[in-house]
């Protein structure tokens, strides 16, 4: 990887980051209700309306406001929520810290589950089980999270009574009940993401298996074995890693909801109060701390790409 | 045409795909004549109730026939995400034909800055446009459009920038055709076949995603037989009867698995290196 194609890469997250903080400022700017009235309700008079939009800087510019509020977020002050009064970073990144614990061990078992069913599909391609598999993954990418979630609940807390159906109990401080309350969640979002996954790796594998170098290491007398993990794999995962980095972006989408059903406090359950209540340093600090991470998983998987594979130096 | 309709019903997946899709569509259109109960009307001596010579698929909280509330809500949900769809599609399909006409800094620009809305969640998107905006039906479906398009520029733009290099794109800037010219009636109509598949596959997750926002409570309102709704209704009586969450969940998971299948069919069968 050469340092052009760092800096260059470094320069585009800077302007994600740039065009998400404005959109994300400009899509709540300009919600119909007025910031005000919100906070001091409808019966306000106009007297205390006019002193808190002044107070807030309301009467500023759009341009102006947008700027106090980046120079605060790059300062790590996210606002003041108007739900609770209370300062927005700090709780946000408890809940982020709780998200990525969901997130991680999503994607851990997404892998665990998702690399051996697409390498099954591939090398036992027009079988039986590659049949069963390729339907499996229909059928996960086409059920959404709320549902997949609300049928886990039904099978296992309401009728086998396995499992708890929500809550949260933090893992530091029971570590075996915290984990039970973890299941489902991270059931419920890895169901999407493995269906994908191994449907990709198995495309990847397949195309492979077909190229000359293949062949040729076949008729060297390397068995088939050796082929499969010396040669073909290794290259069949290199896409991999961006997709999995690509689909982030599903998995903050499922976290919100999954973490809303299960009564889970993470981000995205945040941010859904946040929406509901109309809190908006809330939803601009939820909002731009999500798209963040996907940003900077997606900046991650493309240097680890471009490190792996020395053909790409251009953007 | 006639063709690629004989080349889709060839594959097991495009003809599964084919006749899902073509049997929701049916249902679209006829549902609510063919629908033997009013979805909205209350029987209090018929709660919960499980599937029946009366009510093929049992009753919910408050009474009403779940099959008619299906047969009816196939419009409030396949319609409402076939239209994002396409809208979101038309939008995207635009900028990204544009994007590849003009070419050079101004595509690299816009490009970049399409790659920077991406990394906002779909969902995400959505949900801030639905707060924007205000919950309801068209709401969401305005919001999944705008959330689709930024994809839908992506891919259009990497199809158009293999057409703009084709000559009869140089022939009809020789010949000193306007811009609007070039894009609409030379370069649209041949990235077309691509677009439709990657818009069909796009439908499946429309589906899933308006569901996904009546479920949260800011798409299609009650008492409407949407099904995304029906599942967040039904889930605080789903220990008394569980069939009412188990039909619309199936229904929803039927129509983004037919969608899917199509798509890779019309994938499959547009590409001719698999003939």
């Amino acid at each position: 990887m050469s340092l052009a194609y760092f800096l260059k890469r470094l320069a585009l997250i800077g302007y994600t980051l740039l065009v998400v903080s404005l959109l994300v400022f400009a899509i709540t700017q300009i919600l119909p209700a007025d910031a005000a009235t919100m906070l001091l309700g409808e019966n306000a008079t106009p007297a205390a309306l006019a002193a808190i939009r002044e107070k807030l800087g309301l009467n500023d510019p759009a341009w102006v406001q947008y700027w106090r509020w980046l120079s605060g977020v790059l300062h790590g002050d996210f606002g003041v929520s108007m739900r609770t009064g209370q300062a927005v970073g700090p709780a946000l990144l408890e809940a982020l810290g709780r998200s990525l614990q969901l997130a991680f061990a999503a994607i851990l078992l997404t892998l665990c589950l998702a690399l051996p069913l697409g390498i099954i599909g591939a090398v036992n391609r027009g079988k039986a089980i590659d049949l069963f598999v390729s339907v499996k993954s229909y059928i996960g990418v086409s059920i959404p999270e709320f549902v997949s979630a609300t049928l886990l609940i039904l099978l296992f807390a309401d009728w086998l009574q396995w499992l708890p159906a929500t809550g949260y109990v933090p893992l530091s401080e029971d570590f075996a009940r915290g984990v039970r309350h973890m299941v489902l969640p991270v059931l419920t979002v890895s169901i999407i993401l493995i269906a994908h996954i191994s449907r990709m790796v198995r495309s990847e594998l397949v195309d492979v298996l077909h190229n000359d170098y293949i062949r040729a290491a076949r008729l060297k007398g390397l068995s088939r074995r050796d082929v499969l993990f010396g040669h073909a794999l290794r290259n069949a995962l290199l896409p991999a890693i961006t997709i999995v980095a690509l689909d982030v972006g599903y998995l903050l989408g499922g976290v919100i909801v999954v973490e809303e059903i299960f009564a889970l406090p993470g981000l995205g359950r945040q941010l859904i109060v946040a929406i509901q209540t109309r809190d908006l340093p809330s939803i601009q600090a939820g909002a731009l701390i999500m798209a963040s991470t996907y940003a900077i998983a997606n900046f991650v998987a493309d240097l680890a790409y471009a490190w792996l594979d020395k053909r790409i130096q251009y953007g | 045409m006639a063709d690629l309709f004989r080349r889709l019903r060839g594959s097991p997946q495009g003809l599964l795909g084919l006749i899902l899709v073509g049997v929701m569509l049916l249902i679209v259109v006829v549902g609510p004549w063919v629908a033997p109960f009013d979805p909205e009307t209350f029987a209090p001596l018929q709660r919960y109730k499980g599937p029946s010579g009366a009510h093929w698929l049992g009753t919910d909280q408050y009474g009403r026939d779940i099959l008619s509330r299906l047969l009816v809500g196939a419009r409030a949900t396949v319609l409402m995400a076939m239209l994002a769809s396409l809208l979101g599609t038309l939008a995207g399909a635009l900028l990204g034909t544009t994007s590849a006409y003009l070419g050079g800094r101004a595509d690299e620009a816009i490009m970049r800055t399409i790659d920077a809305v991406l990394s906002i969640p779909s969902l995400l998107m959505a949900l801030l446009i639905v707060t924007l905006l205000g919950k309801s039906a068209g709401n969401a479906l305005l919001a999944i459009a705008i959330a689709f398009t930024p994809g839908m520029a992506r891919v259009t733009r990497s199809v158009a920038l293999a057409v703009r290099k084709q000559e009869y794109v140089a022939a009809a800037i020789a010949r000193g055709e306007s811009a609007r010219y070039i894009v609409w009636r030379e370069m649209l109509p041949n990235v077309v076949a691509p677009i439709v598949v990657e818009m069909t596959i796009r439908v499946a997750f429309a589906v899933m995603l308006f569901a996904t926002l009546s479920f949260l409570g800011l798409g299609a309102q009650p008492p409407k037989p949407e099904w995304g709704l029906m599942v967040s209704e039904s889930r605080r009586f789903m220990h008394l009867s569980p069939w009412m969450i188990v039909w619309p969940s199936l229904a929803i998971a039927t129509v983004a698995i037919g969608f899917n299948l199509l798509g890779d069919g019309l994938r499959d069968a547009l590409n001719p290196r698999t003939s």
